[in-house]
């Protein structure tokens, strides 16, 4: 456990100091080819849009001098967005509009991203700023005090969705081949599956529970097979993968959230004990050991939230920094960016293999710590003395 | 830090969609494959232990076979020998009846050729009488024509005669 918290950091330590060297790269390679604005050309309801860039707009100069550095790129790829880019061909984005969902005093407001023109306008006393939805006045200027919920279907919530169809429609078929086949060996897809079902039940859940694992099976089976489903779209650099789901700290939150609160509910009585009256210890202590536990207790969602997001994000923000280094380069100079490109296809493929198993592992260590946790959670202890 | 401060909507979204997700694949997929997978391995461990089981008997069976030819031969043996005891038994039996009845018959055909002879000397006897009686009369008739020198023998022989 130890170990993985050691390298999620090493990740983030190598992550970060890419970054920061790839954004210094960035201001001079991109500084002067860097002043663009989007005019639309055409319907913006369609399903996808098509923006013509025409060159030159002085006005948001300065704008695109912060922005178009690797830093930014990374980081809008991997955040979350109110529209899915797929691509630019050209002068032309290639994005699919998003529905924005906004809940404020006067109800729900549901209405498509491309209304907001990419930040340009203004729609329904809303307006994107950096990729935020904000509340704006009459007269254009943001409204810091207005309150509402922002529930849009985001790209991150779409590739979600689109996940989770395939994971329940994999799921469900695997499942009525079983009733199809009664009794025979699983075939094909099927037996790949069953492959996972029976790593999970036989190399986590059974030592990690004990006998009590046939009730957690159904809950550790979906995160795992949530979670590495979703690193592995993550993985694929294009529709409908490429958004940063695993990546993203919310999700992680909810996924941790599900494993505190199933923990509890299951927790037996010398689970709660153990926090709130710590055995074998002189009950003076309590007043210093209760808090402890009950930080300890805490801080296992937390670690899992933390490690599933740090391990992703590491990943695709080196991926993008590898990336970023050919165009930093080749800024500088044409043969620098076709050497860089080289060094960075080959460091991106072994990254990709790397990423590949860390989509594995960091399935199988979220399924594997929920497991624990709920194996401390329904454990009969019979002597007390073991944990501490 | 936009990274790590965590979106309102994707909280709601993902809440509500893992929920979702967690109920439709815990009813409709995990659990008839985790009691497909189960009912497999506990038929294949069923079959496996009674295979086994029929292993045991197929042993046990062979262990009772075993015992029983040995049995069997035990018993032939011991017939065997009781035959060959009662053989025995009997040719010896035979034989000393044998030699009874042997002694038997040689005592009675003992008893037989004396009786035999007995009664051919008796016959032999009474046949040399009557013989010696008929030559004698027939000597006498020749010799004896006259009186006296018949009555002279008479006496004379019946002096030297002792009747037995």
């Amino acid at each position: 456990m130890n170990a993985i918290k050691k390298k999620s950091i090493n990740y983030l330590v190598l992550a970060f100091s890419l970054l920061t060297l790839s954004s210094f790269g960035a201001i001079n390679a991109f500084a002067h080819d860097s002043t663009h604005h989007e005019a639309e050309i055409h319907a913006t309801d369609s399903a996808i849009n098509l923006h013509a860039e025409a060159a030159h707009n002085p006005a948001e100069a300065h704008d695109e001098k912060e922005g178009v550095d690797a830093g930014k790129l990374i980081m809008e790829h991997i955040g979350d967005a109110h529209d899915w880019h797929m691509a630019t061909i050209g002068h032309t984005h290639v994005t699919i509009p998003l529905p924005i969902i906004i809940k404020d005093a006067a109800g729900f407001h549901i209405f498509s991203s491309s209304k907001f023109h990419h930040g340009h306008d203004a729609y329904n006393g809303y307006k994107l700023e950096h990729g935020k939805i904000v509340a704006v006045n009459e007269d254009g200027s943001i409204n810091e005090s207005a309150s509402f919920f922002d529930l849009s279907i985001t790209k991150n919530v779409a590739a979600m969705l689109i996940s989770v169809i395939v994971l329940i429609w994999m799921m469900l078929s695997v499942a009525s081949s079983y009733k199809k086949g009664k009794g025979a060996a699983p075939k094909g897809f099927a037996n790949l599956i069953e492959m996972g079902i029976l790593f999970i039940r036989d190399e986590v859940a059974k030592p990690s529970i004990g006998p009590k694992y046939m009730k957690f099976m159904p809950y550790l089976l979906t995160i795992f097979f949530f979670i590495f489903l979703n690193n592995l779209f993550g993985l694929v650099p294009f529709f409908p993968g490429g958004a940063n789901v695993t990546g993203n700290i919310a999700v992680t939150l909810v996924l941790a959230l599900f494993t505190f609160v199933i923990t509890s509910i299951n927790g037996n009585k010398s689970y709660w004990g153990h926090i709130f009256m710590p055995p074998g210890v002189p009950k003076a202590l309590w007043i210093l050991l209760i808090p402890i536990e009950i930080i300890g207790m805490l801080n296992k969602p937390i670690v899992l939230m933390i490690r599933l997001f740090a391990n992703i994000t590491a990943g695709h923000i080196i991926m993008l920094g590898f990336f970023s280094l050919i165009f930093i380069f080749g800024a500088m100079s044409e043969g620098l960016g076709l050497g860089v490109s080289v060094m960075s296809v080959a460091f991106t493929t072994f990254m990709n293999f790397l990423e590949l198993l860390v989509a594995f592992l960091q399935a199988y260590v979220f399924t594997l710590l929920s497991a624990l946790y709920f194996g401390s959670a329904v454990e009969e202890h019979a002597h007390h003395d073991e944990h501490h | 830090m936009e990274l790590v401060k965590p979106g309102l909507g994707l909280i709601v979204w993902m809440t509500i969609t893992f929920s979702i997700v967690l109920f439709i694949l815990s009813k409709f997929a995990w659990k008839p494959i985790l009691a497909a997978i189960k009912e497999r391995e506990d038929s294949i461990n069923n079959a496996l232990n009674s295979a086994e089981d029929a292993r045991k008997q197929m042993d046990a069976l062979k262990a009772d076979n075993e015992k029983l030819l040995n049995q069997a031969r035990a018993e032939r043996e011991l017939m065997l020998k009781e035959a060959s005891e009662m053989k025995e038994n009997i040719i010896a039996q035979a034989k000393r009846s044998a030699d009874e009845e042997g002694r038997k018959i040689i005592a009675k055909a003992n008893e037989a050729i004396e009786s035999a002879k007995l009664n051919a000397m008796n016959e032999l006897k009474t046949q040399v009488a009557v013989l010696s009686v008929d030559l004698a009369e027939k000597v006498l008739r020749k010799k004896m024509e006259d009186r006296s020198q018949q009555e002279a023998f008479v006496n004379e022989n019946l002096k030297s005669i002792t009747l037995n």
